[in-house]
């Protein structure tokens, strides 16, 4: 039987690290990138802005539909073919992208219950008073719904965190390719993938537990 | 001065009323009674733009619109010649009591920060609530919350507050601290439009009683007036059932 090749494994530990910082950023920008439409696409939705309602819908539904990697291999081998100004797009970039829409359409619709649910009553006082609904959005019903949507947008950093790993199909040398890189060499592919699993899992454990503390905050928050 | 001019509301083909007419001068307190289902609070809704009325003229101060051609400013520009005082208190969850009260200076007047809360530390002290100005809406009683709700429409500096029912969602301890409240107000000769069954308050602090029924004002007048001598059969009804429930002094 196999043993466990552990000196193998300690090896190869600072070599992958180095490549969760890619990971990282990947998952970080596509967050961001994400949360930006997922709100806009959300107060498109809630507000039925004729026209880009229906727009938003499709896209939602479209986004949801389908599997992220052929979303995928659609932006990065597909669109290229028709767009050609697209031929130069790179992996990564190809990578966030997907995620962003991806996950933007997930959002969209936590975002879209969160705001549904802040008490109509405020929103008329917020009108009464004169603001307009933009004024009324940004700063009374977003940072509302934000709260109660947060740890639902927090899984969804951590479903991203772990959807990077997709990236290597793009042929993106980030935590999971390199570890295909490297196990094809050593031919150790049990002690390559078993770290790369452990790192992901240490990853997201912090986070999770980050996010029980955050969540603990925000149970708390507005109540003084 | 405000003046309403044949408004009319219907929600689909059921029309809450057609063709009201009511004026106030500055400075005077109307108070509304009426059954319920019978249209105050759509009346004072629609005078805030909160219902669009489907037919009539709105004046408040130098703003006057036909609310059929009211374009989007105007309605901003009538929103903040008036403020609502509503039934639940309608804070701010997200906002401290000060910034409740200072929000709409900031956002909608264009006060600085300072000026604001300068402003709204002053109303505060007016409400009696000075010590809870950072305090959430959650952690008040309703008393305070609707105290805030009044202060909240004070620093509007609006022509015109509109109470709707500000004291029929509060526990019976914290009524008197509310209406005291607006009677501070009303000494102070804010022009206020009250929908209420505070007899008591009506009695001492309304200029006019309005009488509504089936979506039609049936009689007005000062209160000791309407009060000893109705003339409609149908406020004689309506007053009997109430001030049996709550006799006036
Ligand atoms: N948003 C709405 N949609 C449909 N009907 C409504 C709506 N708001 C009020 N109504 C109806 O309008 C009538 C008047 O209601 P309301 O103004 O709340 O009366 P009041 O305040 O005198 O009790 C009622 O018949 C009520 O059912
Ligand atoms: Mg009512």
């Amino acid at each position: 039987m196999h043993v466990l090749d552990l000196d193998y494994m300690l090896g190869l530990l600072p070599i992958l690290l180095g490549y969760l910082p890619l990971t990282l950023e990947m998952a970080g920008a596509g967050m961001l990138a994400a949360l930006v439409l997922a709100c806009l696409l959300a107060v498109v939705r809630v507000q039925r802005t004729p026209g880009l309602n229906a727009l938003a819908m499709l896209f939602i539904s479209f986004f949801r539909g389908t599997p992220l990697l052929v979303q995928l291999f659609l932006f990065y081998y597909g669109l290229p073919q028709i767009l050609t100004f697209l031929v130069a797009i790179n992996g990564i970039t190809a990578t966030i992208l997907g995620l962003t829409l991806h996950f933007s359409a997930y959002m969209a619709e936590s975002i879209r219950a969160a705001i549904v649910g802040v008490d109509r009553s405020q929103t008329e006082a917020a009108l009464s008073i004169g603001m307009t609904q933009g004024q009324l959005m940004q700063r009374i019903v977003l940072p509302q719904a934000t709260r109660v949507a947060t740890p639902t947008l927090m899984n969804y950093f951590i479903d991203m965190i772990k959807a990077t790993s997709l990236a290597f199909t793009l042929g993106v040398t980030e935590l999971m390719g390199a570890t295909q890189k490297e196990a094809a060499g050593s031919f150790l592919y049990f002690e390559a993938f078993l770290l790369a699993a452990i790192i992901y899992w240490i990853v997201v454990e912090i986070l999770s537990w980050l996010q029980r503390r955050l969540e603990k905050r925000l149970n708390r928050a507005y109540q003084r | 001065m405000i003046a309403l001019h044949g408004i009319t509301k219907r929600f689909g083909t059921h029309s809450v009323f057609e063709d009201i007419d009511l004026t106030l001068e500055q400075g005077e307190i109307i108070v509304i009674i009426g059954p319920s289902g019978t249209g105050k609070s759509t009346l004072l809704r629609c005078i805030n733009y909160l219902e669009t009325p489907d037919a009539g003229r709105l004046t408040v101060g130098d703003l006057s619109l036909d609310v059929t051609r009211a374009s989007r400013q105007e309605i901003l520009a009538l929103r903040r010649r008036t403020a609502f005082v509503f039934q639940s208190y309608a804070l701010f969850a997200n906002k401290t009591a000060l910034d409740n009260i200072c929000e709409g200076m900031i956002v909608v007047d264009g006060l600085s920060k300072a000026e604001a809360h300068a402003r709204g530390r002053e109303i505060l002290e007016r409400i009696g609530l000075a010590d809870k100005a950072n305090a959430y809406p959650a952690s008040l009683s309703g008393g305070q919350q609707q105290r805030v709700g009044i202060g909240r429409a004070m620093a509007a500096k609006a022509e015109v507050i509109l109470f709707d029912e500000p004291t029929s969602a509060l526990d019976p301890e914290w009524v008197d601290e509310v209406l005291s409240l607006m009677k501070q107000l009303a000494l102070e000769r804010q022009t206020m439009i009250v929908v209420s069954h505070e007899m008591q308050f009506a009695r001492e602090v309304a200029d006019r009683v309005v009488f509504m029924d089936e979506g039609r004002i049936i009689e007005q007048g000062p209160p000791d007036e309407l009060f000893t001598n109705p003339r409609d059969k149908r406020t004689q009804r309506f007053l009997r059932k109430v001030l049996a429930n709550n006799p006036v002094v």
